[in-house]
């Protein structure tokens, strides 16, 4: 069983509590957002980039020529 | 460390590791709070993972810009959790762990907490990654308690340490 530990600040005392299950549940819930999160990020990072490169190869531009630009 | 810093709170993590690492109880009689972490976490497949810093347990009306350097490149964004450092993770070199600096200003205040977090991965290998982050939280309570929790990963690795150390003016 997943635990956490819990620092008591006013006794230094330190703790290791199974999770419940709801708390399980959770954290499953929230690694699962923060990765799907994660993607969307890449993904929109890619797709700026691709556009990007459309619009230089538009203009005729290389990618050197094109990071140069914007550097 | 000034003799204004005090630990209030150590906690190093056992073999079975830990889901979260809460803080609880924090006094109120200090002027900031300085969290410094040295963690790594099971996240699969990388070499790093984001610590999130939820006061209270809230989860909500957090917010944060981050600069960042993954060692090739750098760039910027925004979030909707509080990093409150980095830390490495399932494809790092063994047995190293992220740190990072956390600084909580006038947390046991009556306005909006704000944070400023730098962290870094650093794994003796090719891979690194930096951030620089300021983070707020749009709630005028007094911070009572901190939870560190793992962004993308289940647990912190045995070994992971947190410290929070209470800071006065004088």
């Amino acid at each position: 069983m997943p635990t956490k530990l819990v620092v008591d600040c006013s006794t230094g005392a330190v703790e290791e509590i199974e999770l419940t299950a709801e708390e399980i549940a959770q954290r499953e819930a929230d690694a699962e957002a923060a990765t799907q999160a994660k993607a969307d990020e890449e993904a929109a990072a890619a797709a700026k980039q691709a556009e990007k490169e459309a619009i230089a190869a538009r203009l005729g531009l290389s990618a050197e020529e094109l990071s140069t630009l914007l550097s | 460390m000034a003799n204004t810093y005090k630990a209030i709170a150590t906690v190093t993590v056992g073999s079975g590791g830990a889901s979260s690492i809460d803080f609880n109880s924090i006094p109120s009689t200090y002027t900031d709070l300085l969290l410094v972490t040295s963690c790594r976490s099971n996240r699969s497949s990388s070499y790093r993972d984001l610590i999130q810093l939820r006061p209270n347990s809230s989860t909500t009306n957090l917010s944060a810009r981050a600069l960042t350097n993954d060692g090739s490149s750098v760039s910027s964004g925004t979030a909707t959790v509080i990093n409150g450092g980095m830390a490495t993770a399932s494809s790092s070199t063994a047995s190293t762990f992220g740190n990072s600096y956390c600084y909580i200003p006038n947390y046991a205040g009556s306005t909006n907490k704000s944070f400023s977090t730098d962290a870094t991965t650093e794994d003796n290998s090719a891979n690194i990654y930096q951030t620089l982050e300021a983070g707020l939280w749009s709630n005028t309570a007094a911070i009572t308690s901190i939870s560190l929790v793992p962004n993308v990963g289940t647990q912190f690795v045995q070994y992971s340490s947190a410290t929070l150390y209470g800071i006065k003016n004088s």
